[in-house]
């Protein structure tokens, strides 16, 4: 079948998509987006997080069929051309990434978070991000990004 | 969804002898799409005599059980003996204590691209924890020579042990050689449960002898690890775990059995901590009951019998360098504690259960528990321990750039950065180029025991004063040759700064760019620790070790005592890092590690039913989230071992040993329940 | 379409259904999407009940109607993590019938009713009668979930569920209470603790008769302890728990008796304190 929908402000379209394809498939191996990544395939780590019509969703979990028309914004489409967003160079200036696999996913939720918390306490994050699973930092880095990711775009 | 008529390829008939555990591969299929995979691999038949699986380890240890393997199964036995082995003691205390299996459950699950050269070789693009011993064994798996097998490292999603040994690479460069086009290959969660090796369960017998005012007298331990099907790394996971079985603390009489042994489970190899996570929940729990048998505090008992410099190990290994045990317990006891939870305002997330909404503070009951730990750092026991780099001095665009070429795999502990930080400090170049790793260049060896920022940093930093001496050897020539030599101060007195040669006074002698010019100036060292050598077989005497990392956990935590559901309410650690390179990877190492001990201590377990995995999905195997995983509190010690390139320590592993005994140390306090196995399960704090 | 199609699988959030797909557990000859069926996203008052379409995520349950539904919402809270929230339906919950769906206590205890349509009509069956074993549910293959009903709160109502993790965790077991002050009813449902969610008839009949013996709705008066004691043993002894990788049989009862104990208190507590305000 074919599915045609917008990521990261495209019209796109794939073609001969397996009608049991998720999202996340057609987005990695079929329109080349590596940004989302794929590590449980069941919603549990949120390493594919990716916006779907403006909510944040786990790649993984939609359909193929169902992005049909949808607008789709993908961790590629957060940063404004070659400019870091402000919640991915936080990131890395607060040594939040170590292995980098779960981190596409933990920027596009936590660039959520910031959307709906502009300030949130660190309860907040915490919960906001527990459906990102993390294998290397034990979270606290991660925890200092989103907190100084807040700050910066507070002050802008 | 149906399938639309695709009929896979016939399949050769492949005839496999044995089949040792669930999930060893039998057949490999390719396909333009992995549901065509998925289809065709359900159509291969496999012909199974099933035989009851050998699944206890205690039983793999008899004399009735089956071989598995042709010489037996016993993987390797260690005796280690020291001093009197029949001391007096005034207190004795015992105890039995199991492991789980845990899962190193990086993000990334295995994968690879392997490419067919057209001429008989293969390129393989693969996250990996040591490309050279992969590339070696797949020559061999292959029938090829080293030179046509060539590994570039690719983006690594996390290994902690995990990409130690070989997954599927041997499988996909089969397929691509077989059908000349590049196979792409990746596990799913679910596969790579089954498809790597897992932290070795243990099952541990405990006897120590003390005084009555606290001093060791003795420890008698018997370790038996089970290292499923095949041997992986269990021959030096089980010398680790012996090694180190009585914990940081001088002890002059022990005697310690262990075994590893072959049954039909999982196989058990690698992961940070390396057989010295199993043996400290064990050491640590004794500690705890010695202090109680003897009325005195935990952590003063520790101190009492903690190693110091010039200390010897029960291998007889005499440690230098400094030893700082007693300093770690001193600091985390010291460091303040987290506030009781407020009882005014009802924050679940806080609460044992979490969101879940178990308690509003009903039976909630705190506990506070301490843990010291240590390992080796490198490899031991005589193993060769080495690692290459190629570093490149240039001028390009006018500016002078260096590059670092070397094999170490970056797994995310943050080896690139280190590369590159020693490189510009050593050469005063701003521009630092690290290459992609690849085999193009001499072995790093792995990506394990603590050991990168140690060997392939003491490579890099090797290579680098190569690099320098021939760079102020040209100046002399050039500058004396110019006239100038004799002018300047003492050239003895040079340095690289600032993308240039700077006198001992801070002047300027010469840019580099201006130098080299055309010039490329290359050098590769190898770097080499000190030797080690292999445990006697009779006494496990020997100085099997070249460095000791160790750190000290203090856990507070939370129990609901009437669902038997905890909170870790706050880790406390110190550790010396020797010199912290980077200090902000160092801060994560210690994060991270600490996680992962949590994670054993009160959730992950691959659970096993007759050599079959239960729970192979991240849905029924939970690792920690943002709401388990509490603060870190961290006092990091820069005591410099004078034997390490800057003084610095292997770092990754501590964390991960101590933590977790310090949190069930904790519980054992909050619950008042022995919890003799972890993870700690709810039924196990309520006895039902 | 279903009638047509009764072997098409429907698909919502796909919470449940992408992961039997990913996981080549199952291949549906077709699936039908209802997350682009708009009427399935509504919600409403209806005689007295809210109707609530299948399409509804567990996020807008938890903003639109938390102070309707508390115990609802509650479950909804613990259901897998934001990303999960935002897809996941009580309408998906439902079809797949799992005996550890987070909604189906709630629904249990609050009486809720389950609308199903096909292109025959529609037809409602009460959610006690709807799960018939474990993952399997009364609708026939030409029906699909379109919407529940159920009463708003008028007296407090509880969620509990254990997990061994502190967050995105599925339930060892649950247990929903739902406190009807209007009726004077008490309301119970168990999950994971059971081939199917289950209520405990007895536990319940047991506290409404503790109540009105006592006066005790009247009086807003304080509950023997002896008798939430009892109210959890009853509530235990309603399930019937396996082992499995998740938590043993005897565990999950033993903690079943425990969270209805607590439940009970705390909603009891607020009931009281209502009338003092």
């Amino acid at each position: 079948m074919k599915v045609t929908f917008t990521v990261n402000g495209q019209r796109v379209s794939a073609d001969e998509v397996w009608e049991g394809e998720s999202l996340l498939y057609i987005l990695r191996e079929r329109l080349g987006l590596y940004g989302s990544k794929n590590a449980c395939e069941q919603g549990e780590c949120g390493s594919c997080s990716v916006y779907v019509d403006g909510t944040l969703v786990c790649a993984c979990l939609v359909l193929g069929g169902q992005a049909q028309g949808r607008d789709i914004v993908t961790v590629e489409g957060i940063a404004d051309g070659h400019a870091l967003h402000p919640v991915q160079q936080a990131f890395v200036e607060a040594g939040a990434v170590q292995c980098g696999f779960c981190t596409p996913g933990l920027i596009v939720a936590a660039h959520d978070l910031l959307r709906h918390t502009p300030e949130p306490t660190t309860v907040e994050i915490r919960e906001a991000l527990a459906g990102n699973i993390c294998r290397c930092t034990g979270y606290a880095k991660i925890l200092d990004a989103v907190h100084l990711a807040a700050e910066r775009m507070a002050s802008t | 969804m149906g399938r639309d008529g695709a009929q896979p390829a016939p399949l050769r008939t492949h005839r496999m002898d044995v089949v040792r555990y669930w999930g060893e591969a039998v057949a490999l299929v390719a396909a333009d799409h992995p549901e065509h995979a998925r289809r065709a691999a359900q159509a291969v038949r496999v012909e199974y005599e099933v035989l009851k699986p050998l699944s206890d380890p205690e039983e793999a240890l008899s004399d009735d059980a089956p071989r598995l393997h042709p010489d037996g199964n016993i993987t390797r036995r260690i005796k280690i003996r020291r001093g009197d082995q029949d001391p007096h003691a005034d207190v004795v205390v015992k105890g039995e204590y199991e492991v789980g299996m845990q899962d190193q459950a990086p993000l990334g699950p295995e994968s690879g691209l392997a490419i067919p050269d057209g001429e008989g070789g293969v390129d393989l693009y693969i996250a990996t924890q040591w490309l050279h011993v992969d590339r070696d064994q797949l020559a061999e798996c292959l029938g090829l020579p080293p030179e046509k097998v060539r590994l570039t490292m690719a983006g690594i999603g996390g290994a902690f042990g995990a990409r130690e040994d070989l997954s599927m690479q041997a499988h996909a460069c089969m397929l691509a050689l077989r059908c000349g086009r590049p196979v792409k290959m990746a596990y799913s969660r679910s596969e790579s449960f089954v498809g790597h090796v897992h932290r070795h369960p243990a099952r541990m017998r405990y006897e120590h002898g003390a005084t009555r005012d606290g001093k060791l007298m003795y420890v008698r331990a018997r370790i038996l690890l089970d290292g499923g099907a095949y041997a992986s790394s269990s021959t030096a996971v089980i010398s680790n775990a012996c090694c180190f079985a009585v914990g940081p603390y001088e002890c002059a009489n022990a005697a310690i059995d262990g075994w590893v042994v072959y049954t039909n489970n999982p196989p058990c190899g690698a992961m940070r901590g390396f057989g010295s996570v199993q043996n400290c929940y064990a050491h640590e729990a004794q500690m705890d009951k010695l202090a109680e048998a003897l009325g005195m505090d935990p952590v003063d008992v520790r101190i009492r019998n903690a190693l110091e410099t010039g200390s010897s190990l029960i291998t007889g290994q005499v440690i230098d360098g400094p030893v700082p045990v007693a300093e770690l317990l001193r600091r985390v006891k010291a460091m303040p504690q987290p506030a009781a939870a407020a009882s005014a305002h009802l924050d679940l997330t806080q609460m044992p259960g979490g969101v879940s909404n178990t308690t509003h503070g009903e039976a909630v009951r705190r506990g506070v528990g301490y843990a010291v730990g240590f390992k080796n750092v490198g490899y031991s026991e005589g193993f060769n321990d080495y690692s290459t780099a190629r570093v490149k001095l240039s001028v390009a665009g006018g500016r002078p750039r260096v590059e670092v070429h070397t094999a170490g795999a970056e797994v995310g502990q943050g080896l690139v950065t280190v590369q590159a930080q020693i490189a510009g400090t050593e050469l005063g170049v701003h521009d630092v180029a690290v290459l992609n790793a690849d085999t193009q260049v001499g072995s790093s060896g792995s990506s394990s025991a603590s050991r990168q920022t140690y060997i392939t940093g003491g490579a890099v930093k090797a290579a680098c004063e190569a690099v320098r001496e021939r760079v102020l050897a040209l100046a002399v020539s050039e500058l004396s040759g110019l006239g100038r030599a004799d002018s300047d101060a003492d050239e003895s007195g040079w340095r690289l700064e600032h993308d240039a040669i700077v006198a001992a006074d801070g002047s300027t002698v010469i840019t580099l760019a201006t130098l080299l010019g055309e010039e490329v100036i290359e050098e590769t060292r190898e770097f080499r620790p000190r030797r080690t050598a292999r445990l006697d077989a009779e006494t496990g005497q020997a100085n099997a070790h070249m460095q000791f990392a160790f750190a000290a956990h203090r856990a507070v935590v939370d129990v609901d005592t009437e669902l038997g559901l905890v909170k870790v309410v706050e880790l406390a650690t110190a550790q010396d890092v020797g010199k912290a390179i980077n200090p902000q990877a160092v801060e994560g190492q210690l994060e991270g590690g600490a996680a992962q001990g949590l994670g054993l201590a009160v959730m992950e377990e691959i659970q096993v039913k007759d050599g079959v995995i239960r729970n192979p999905s991240f849905t029924d195997y939970l690792l920690p989230t943002t709401l388990d995983m509490p603060p870190v509190r961290m006092d990091i010690l820069e005591l410099g071992d004078p034997n390490a390139p800057y003084g610095l320590k292997g770092v990754g592993e501590p964390p991960t040993i101590s933590s977790g005994p310090a949190i069930v140390s904790a519980i054992r306090s909050a619950s008042g329940r022995p919890v003799n196995r972890v993870p700690v399960r709810p039924h196990d704090l309520l006895g039902v | 379409m279903k009638a047509a199609h009764p072997d098409a699988l429907p698909i919502a959030g796909g919470t449940d259904v992408m992961v039997e797909i990913n996981f080549d557990r199952s291949r549906p000859d077709s699936v039908i999407d209802l997350a682009s069926v708009a009427e399935l996203d509504d919600w409403g008052p209806e005689d007295g009940y809210l109707r609530i379409g299948a399409g509804v995520t567990y996020t807008r349950i938890i903003s639109e109607l938390g102070d309707r539904l508390p115990g609802l919402a509650m479950a909804s809270r613990t259901v897998g993590s934001p990303q999960i929230r935002n897809r996941g339906t009580v309408g998906g919950n439902l079809g797949s019938a799992s005996p550890a769906g987070d909604a189906h206590p709630p629904l249990l205890a609050s009486k809720a009713v389950v609308e199903l349509a096909s292109s025959a009509g529609i037809r409602r069956i009460p959610a006690r009668d709807f799960y018939v074993g474990p993952k399997k549910n009364a609708m026939r293959k030409d029906e699909l979930i379109a919407a529940f009903l159920i009463e708003p709160s008028n007296g407090p109502q509880q969620f509990s569920k254990v997990g061994t993790r502190n967050a995105m965790v599925i339930a060892v077991c649950s247990f929903a209470l739902t406190l009807d002050a209007k009726r004077k009813r008490v309301g119970t449902g168990i999950g994971s603790a059971a081939p199917t969610p289950v209520t405990a008839g007895e536990a319940e009949a047991f506290m409404q008769g503790v109540l009105d013996e006592g006066g005790l709705w009247e009086k807003r008066g304080e509950i023997d302890p002896s008798a939430l004691v009892r109210f959890g043993d009853l509530v235990a002894a309603a399930a019937r728990p396996i082992d499995d990788v998740r938590g043993t049989a005897a565990y999950r009862r033993h903690a079943l008796a425990v969270l209805a104990r607590r439940t009970f208190a705390w909603a009891w507590d607020e009931y009281r304190r209502k009338s003092v305000a």
